[in-house]
């Protein structure tokens, strides 16, 4: 591989995790707001809300995680290796 | 491998390298071999001992084992449903306990003083064979699970508010095992490579907080691959009215 793919593969790959996160973080963080506003109102539902919580969580992180497989298939398995 | 800045960087981290078995014309990853098979054995034998003579006042590790059933319990029902989460509840239960013995053992078990020829020992989930390997176990189970409870009318699930949902439907099969494998994969290889480089860069103090938020996600991650599980389990065998 020549230099130039490598270097621009190691940027897109930092690219892809660091842009990919921005939005989940923001989602996820007023998705927690809502759970504890919801906790603090009614603390008797802590159990229900957390699990509903957990799982929105996970669906809001697998758009980060759609970034990490591009940036592991530009670092590990790269097409354009040659 | 095209290239692998890990091992230029640190010598120690070895990502991408194993111990590799040939059998046949495959090659595996021995390491992850003996790492799952000896926490299987510890996850057996406590099950095996803590069932063996069992009282009416549970003690011990018959104690611990009923609180694991109630949770898992708990879990499958929230997400499968009354009707049929007795079916699906051993699947979710040995999932979760599955991973969370990989996860914790590859944590807490002190693998490095046992020296491999090439790779090294660590937790079974941070190779992505094996997260690869239950997502699609997971996928089959939720297939199964709508076929064998609605019949063909199972496939009414992917045209079920509008037909225009079809597409969408058809890629989240796809989507489903790629995020469930890739989410427990690189939450587990981060994990351990934040704490490798830690102990690399300050071998005193500094990781060992870093090491404890490494088995609370760790914990979590298997929560939520068990419950992610479930779910589409639960949404496979939901009734559309």
């Amino acid at each position: 591989m020549d230099s130039i793919t490598t270097a621009a593969s190691v940027v897109a790959a930092g690219l892809a995790v660091g842009l990919g996160a921005i939005g989940p973080g923001i989602g996820q963080g007023s998705a927690a707001q809502g759970a504890v506003e919801g906790i603090a109102r009614q603390p008797e539902a802590e159990g229900k809300i957390r699990g509903t919580l957990l799982l929105s969580f996970a669906f809001m992180e697998s758009l980060t995680i759609y970034g990490l497989v591009v940036a592991l298939v530009l670092l590990f398995a790269n097409p354009f290796a040659g | 491998m095209g290239l692998s800045p890990f091992n230029l960087l640190f010598a120690e981290l070895e990502v991408g390298k194993h111990l590799y078995w040939q059998i046949g014309n495959i090659r595996i990853h021995g390491q992850v071999f003996m790492t799952s098979w000896i926490l299987i054995g510890a996850l057996l034998t406590l099950v095996v001992v803590g069932t063996k003579k069992m009282e009416r006042d549970p003690k011990g590790v018959q104690n611990l084992l009923e609180f694991l059933w109630d949770y898992i319990r708990d879990l499958a029902r929230t997400q499968i449903g009354e009707k049929v989460y007795r079916d699906w509840m051993p699947f979710i239960g040995t999932l979760f306990l599955f991973i969370f013995v990989s996860n914790w053992g590859g944590a807490l078990i002190p693998w490095r003083f046992i020296k491999l020829p090439s790779g090294e020992l660590g937790a079974p989930t941070a190779d992505i064979n094996t997260t690869v390997a239950l997502a699609l176990l997971v996928s089959l189970s939720y297939f199964y699970a709508g076929l064998s409870n609605k019949g063909l009318r199972y496939f009414e699930y992917y045209v079920h508010p509008t037909p225009i949902m079809l597409p969408f439907k058809i890629v989240e099969d796809f989507t489903k095992p790629l995020s469930l494998s890739f989410r427990l994969f690189g939450n587990i290889l981060a994990d351990e490579l934040v704490v490798a480089v830690l102990v690399f860069l300050v071998p005193l103090v500094l990781p060992v907080p870093v090491m404890f938020l490494g088995l609370f996600t760790s914990a979590i991650q298997a929560l939520i691959f068990a419950t992610l599980a479930a779910y589409y389990i639960g949404e496979a065998v939901e009734e559309h009215h």
